[in-house]
């Protein structure tokens, strides 16, 4: 499924997702659950969405030094563009891989660092694009098709 | 099998840390897991979930998977910051003194099933 070529989504809202902040993290996800209830789609839109904005909003409270998360809004579409300056994915075909993790173990204690995160995202995205390169940071956009 | 969280925590010998008045709402299937992506991969909504963690994303998890209840196992009892998040959210909690093996264990005796089986998806 491609999204018809009118439907430029428009810029909704942008988050900050603060770094290492364990006890905080996911808030922003639940912010952007929030904001689209508001605007009206199905459980079932809504839910996807906030999969896959919560497990990118872990990766960059983990991993990516903190970063930010915007919401575009097209009348069928929701685009999520998560981004963070951190260290980057070096292997990107490895870290898509079910089970590939680098987390700690206080991470994984935290009940995330099972490798599934980058999975999850792309089984509920629509599309996904990821930009990563190392010390640069890392730019992932999904789009998400709103029945 | 749809069953009322009263009658969950009776079988569990469970205590309600929040959602006391929440108690005649119903679960449809369970899910157990530790691991939170795992909630987020495999769990259906309106699921009851057993897990052996309590701390805040488990309630976040909670609410963006549109789980419905959270049982924490062996004794496992939250912080009071997280107990005002479920509350905010308007997620019941309770704890149970079992075994995560033993609470799923005791749940199933009793009929409650999971997504992976097919009487659990009906
Ligand atoms: N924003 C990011 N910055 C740097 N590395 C990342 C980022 N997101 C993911 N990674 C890397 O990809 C791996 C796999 O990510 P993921 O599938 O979400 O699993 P998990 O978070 O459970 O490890 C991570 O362990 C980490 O090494
Ligand atoms: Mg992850």
């Amino acid at each position: 499924m491609t999204p018809p070529q009118d439907q430029e989504p428009e810029f909704l809202h942008a988050f900050t997702i603060a770094a290492n902040d364990f006890a905080g993290a996911g808030q922003v996800s639940i912010a952007v659950k929030n904001l689209l209830k508001e605007v009206g789609f199905s459980a079932q839109c809504l839910r996807r969405v906030a999969i896959v904005a919560f497990e990118a909003e872990m990766n960059v409270v983990m991993y990516g030094g903190g970063g930010g998360l915007s919401v575009y809004l097209a009348p069928t579409l929701v685009r999520l563009v998560v981004e963070d300056q951190g260290p980057g994915i070096p292997d990107l075909d490895l870290a898509m891989q079910e089970g590939w993790s680098t987390a700690t173990p206080e991470m994984r204690e935290m009940g995330f660092g099972a490798g599934m995160g980058l999975p999850n995202i792309k089984r509920n995205s629509d599309r996904l694009e990821i930009h990563t390169s190392p010390g640069r940071g890392t730019k992932l956009v999904a789009e998400i098709i709103l029945t | 099998m749809p069953v009322k969280l009263a009658q969950i925590a009776s079988w569990l010998q469970a205590e309600v840390l929040s959602g006391h008045e929440a108690l005649e709402r119903e679960v449809l299937l369970a899910h157990a897991a530790d691991m939170m992506s795992d909630v987020l991969a495999f769990s259906h909504p309106g699921s009851l979930l057993l897990t052996g963690l309590a701390n805040p994303q488990v309630v976040r998890t909670a609410e963006v998977a549109g789980i419905r209840a959270v049982v924490f196992v062996r004794g496992k009892r939250p912080s009071e910051a997280v107990t005002l998040l479920a509350q905010e959210f308007d997620l019941p909690l309770m704890t149970t003194a079992y075994s995560m093996f033993d609470a799923c264990g005791l749940l199933f005796a009793q009929g409650l099933r999971g997504w992976s089986l097919p009487e659990g998806r009906a």
